[in-house]
């Protein structure tokens, strides 16, 4: 195993200093970086090719420079000396200072992007693969090549028309014509039709009721101009912690286990007497402390669950605890809500809340609330674009394993110990169809941080495509190594970990030492 | 009570290949046909694929026969170059009710050029780009992936070892280096002369020399399987040489995982190919792509939103058929595809036993088993 690892680790090496080497000499060789100057008119044209010559050591040698570099660059092996010095950029800004700002930027645009995309693919694989050959197969099957197919430069673009300029101009008057309330209340309905399971008449009756309540509640919104002051209120909050929680213990315990349900149900009583108290807790609020109480309401969940009991107390606290976390998270999101207006308001806003650019309103003060409804703002839309066209490749991914697996002969075992079918979908079936998903999860998570290059250009983030394009653009070659370093170092480590996370996760394939 | 008979004993057999688990449909389909043409009957009964086959086929031909290609004039009457004056301020002239085509189906840009004729040029580089794609990198792969898993060793180690170089370097990096190779025309250099003549074709072939990597990976893995196998060692024992076993014997066997890979390698491309376009690395100006021209009109979406709406169409069309006729390919070629039904599964116990054959055999024999005939639904 430690063999297997040592010998993986200096092929990385090795592979790494050849493609950085090759990278080096490419983008110098992409161009010239004088050319804004041969062409200018400015008088001191001779001095400023001068002094950019001097800056990027354009005397010597492309590969002789490459050395220079890497020298610099050994130094970030050294720890706690703080020497790295992978160069600086073409305006003399050092390269780790500027990797660091588009390190975060990145991170902040893909990491939501990216677990919203794992969650719903993987959701929508498993269901797609229990119900393989229905409509909603098909249906999504369907949706999956067309996002697939999406140019993403060209979704990003609508996006913008539509989710950002349209919805600022509906968000100035929110009011929805009744005709629209009924259409998008049957589009609901009739998606549910199709989704729901049974038999005909179960199907049209949960149509139904999707299409009325969808109905009412866009109705509703707009004649309380809902859009404008946004909230839950304990009362949606205590309906949709009922829902939770049934449908969490549907999951985790089934809905047979009496003990789990009611604690899942207690949990929501508490939460819901936590709402009143936390609320002047919240208006002082710090990411950690919110943190904090998702981590104690996650406690007092698993406590209710321990005191409850039943004949399996682990299932008991696990639905109390899920049901508690998103009871906890429903608080914090009227939370935010109640700080829209204020945000709405905001000099700096101005009423046209849903950014089309950048990863952050300039110069915008308040409290944690504000910052982060403005974060919120602005990612929405990358994000969403991101979830649309990776979202295809985990559904259909996460279908296949799903249909493998539920071809075993170890299902057909626990179908016939007579398992119901909960246990066996999410028991047997579901954990290991994880198991070549959590692979492609590694992989990707690996390629995430250089891979947003369209859609930073597209929403102008200055994260680390940014950053790669504009050195290429420049024919600066520090920039562009800094980033290739970063993403390679990280695809190669996952890719490692993707490796060894098999073998751990399925012992018929046993690293060979 | 009579002795099965040889009828029922071949009834019973071919019951029993059926019964392969509960709930996954039999396929007996594939009895006494060539490989060919049971892909061939497969794919014609994947109505995703065929409606992606004659979307592709009609994409196709209008765009190689509308504006021309190679120097033959088309049947439009405009090329993607021509301007002409603003009919009706540029606006889509084609209507569906009643259907019409009008003078600028599409629309015009700003200073008048016919969006169609540019749609259609575009498309035209897209599927020529991604022709050219699919085929260096169907060969490339073909050959990197053949060698290193069959012959192993050494030669197995460098091109890997090549193969994991050429996956890290970013495709972003090696175009933009292309495109300025490309663009030196002063320079008088045998790549600059032929890059500038036949852009889209040097940029294709670009592509294809980047993108055969996954590929190669793929018919290693199982040329790595195949060669353990005894048809190969059969081969070998009768005196067959290294590319004979290699072309006759192995590659039949993964034909499969290559049409469907180099299919999906094509799709990736299109989209690869107009994401450069439109980020200014790809085909440039004055020839056009689809890429190319939603980079050109985005800004003009609030004034001129047809400009922005046809190519885009046009991308995502071309690229959905693609991806379906890959599915249909992979579906007819995977020889586990088998229907599985969960719902079918979860009432197999409680089904009625169906008149299958080892149904029909056992009421015959009458010993009172029942454990085949309730499966076989």
């Amino acid at each position: 195993m430690v063999t297997y690892i040592v010998r993986r680790l200096v092929t990385a090496a090795l592979i790494l200093l050849g493609a950085s080497f090759l990278v080096y000499l490419l983008t110098a060789a992409s161009g010239d970086p004088l050319a804004e100057f041969r062409a200018s008119s400015a008088p001191n044209k001779q001095q400023l090719m001068d002094s950019r010559s001097a800056l990027l050591d354009l005397d010597t040698p492309a590969p002789v420079r490459y050395f220079k570099w890497l020298g610099g660059a050994a130094q970030c092996l050294v720890p706690f000396t703080g020497s790295c010095n992978l160069g600086k950029n073409i305006a003399g800004q050092p390269i780790t200072d500027a990797l660091g700002h588009a390190l975060i930027q990145t991170l902040t645009l893909v990491t939501g992007a990216a677990v919203l995309a794992i969650l719903v693919g993987i959701t929508l694989g498993i269901i797609t693969a229990l119900r393989q050959y229905s409509t909603l197969d098909y249906g999504v099957t369907f949706m999956a090549f067309l996002f697939f197919s999406l140019p993403i430069f060209w979704v990003a673009v609508l996006l913008k028309e539509f989710g950002a300029i349209g919805f600022n101009n509906f968000l100035r008057n929110p009011e929805i014509p009744l005709p629209v309330c009924l259409g998008i209340g049957a589009v609901l309905g009739a998606v549910a039709l199709i989704v729901a399971g049974g038999d005909a008449r179960r199907k049209v009756m949960t149509g139904g009721i999707v299409f009325a309540a969808v109905a009412a509640v866009l109705i509703y919104f707009s004649v309380t101009q809902w859009f404008k002051t946004p909230g839950l209120g304990p009362v949606v909050i205590a309906i949709a912690g009922v829902g939770i929680a049934f449908a969490v213990t549907l999951l985790t315990a089934g809905l047979r286990n009496r003990k789990a349900l009611q604690s899942a149900l207690i949990a929501v009583g508490v939460g819901l007497v936590l709402y009143f108290v936390v609320q002047p807790l919240l208006n002082q609020a710090t990411f950690l402390m919110v943190v904090l109480l998702a981590v104690v309401a996650v406690l007092i969940g698993m406590a209710i669950g321990y005191f409850m009991g039943g004949y399996d107390r682990g299932q008991s606290m696990r639905a109390a605890a899920i049901t508690s976390f998103l009871v906890g998270f429903l608080i914090v999101l009227d939370r935010f809500m109640q700080a829209w207006p204020a945000y709405f308001n905001n000099s700096r806003v101005r009423g046209r809340p849903i950014a089309t650019i950048g990863a952050g309103t300039p110069n915008i003060e308040g409290d944690f609330w504000i910052l982060g409804l403005d974060s919120f703002t602005h990612l929405i839309l990358p994000t969403t674009a991101l979830i649309l066209i990776s979202l295809a490749g985990y559904t259909r991914f996460t279908r296949a394993s799903m249909l493998e697996i539920m071809n075993m002969d170890y299902i057909r075992t626990a179908r016939a110990k007579g398992l119901s079918e909960r246990t066996v979908v999410m028991r047997h079936a579901f954990r290991n169809a994880l198991i070549p998903v959590a692979t492609i999860v590694a992989f990707d998570i690996g390629g995430l941080i250089g891979g947003a290059v369209i859609t930073e250009t597209v929403f102008s983030v200055r994260g680390m495509g940014f950053l790669f394009l504009d050195g290429i653009l420049h024919v600066d070659p520090n920039p562009v190594m800094g980033v290739f370093i970063c993403v390679a170092i990280t695809a190669m480590a996952f890719n490692l970990i993707a490796d060894l996370a098999y073998s751990a996760l399925d012992p018929r394939v046993r690293v060979k030492a | 009570m009579s002795q099965p008979s040889q009828q029922d004993e071949i009834m019973a057999e071919e019951a029993a290949l059926r019964q392969e688990a509960a709930g996954i449909e039999p396929v007996s389909e594939a009895r006494g046909l060539s490989q060919g043409q049971i892909v061939r009957k497969r794919l014609l009964g994947h109505s995703g694929a065929i409606v992606g086959l004659v979307v592709f086929a009609i994409i196709f031909v209008m765009a190689f026969t509308s504006v021309g290609y190679a120097g033959i004039p088309g049947w439009w009457k405009y090329t993607h170059e021509a301007v002409s004056p603003l009919v009706n301020d540029g606006t889509p002239t084609a209507s569906l009710w009643p259907l019409a085509w009008g003078e600028h189906p599409f629309g015009q840009d700003r200073i008048g050029r016919d969006l169609f004729a540019m749609t259609m040029r575009g498309a035209q580089q897209s599927i020529t780009i991604m022709v050219v794609i699919g085929l260096i990198a169907g060969l490339v792969g073909v050959v990197v992936g053949a060698l290193s898993g069959y012959f192993r060793g050494w030669m197995e180690a460098v091109l890997m070892r090549l193969t994991d170089v050429i996956i890290i370097v970013p495709a972003l990096l090696l175009a933009a280096v292309m495109a300025q190779l490309a663009g030196r025309r002063d320079e008088g250099s045998w790549f600059a002369s032929f890059a500038s003549s036949n852009g889209v074709l040097a940029l294709g072939i670009f592509l294809g020399l980047i993108s055969w990597v996954g590929l190669a990976r793929l018919m290693r893995g199982e040329f790595l399987t195949l060669r353990e196998r005894e048809f190969v060692d059969a081969a070998r024992i009768s005196g067959a040489s290294n590319a004979r076993i290699i072309f006759k014997h192995i590659l039949p066997n993964a034909v499969g995982v290559l049409i469907v890979n180099v299919t999906l390698t094509m799709s990736a491309a299109i989209l690869t190919e107009t994401a450069l376009s439109y980020l200014g690395v790809g085909v440039k100006s004055p020839d056009t792509s689809l890429g190319l021209l939603i980079s050109q009109n985005q800004e003009a979406f609030a004034t001129r939103p047809w400009l922005f709406w046809f190519p885009g169409l046009f991308i995502v069309l071309i690229c959905l058929s693609i991806n379906f006729i890959g599915d249909g390919l992979r579906d007819a070629f995977d020889p586990r595809q088998k229907k599985f039904n969960a719902k079918k599964a979860k009432d197999a116990d409680a089904a009625v036993p169906e008149k299958t054959p080892v149904a029909a055999l056992e009421s015959r024999a009458d010993d009172g088993r029942t454990a085949g005939g309730d499966r076989g639904a």
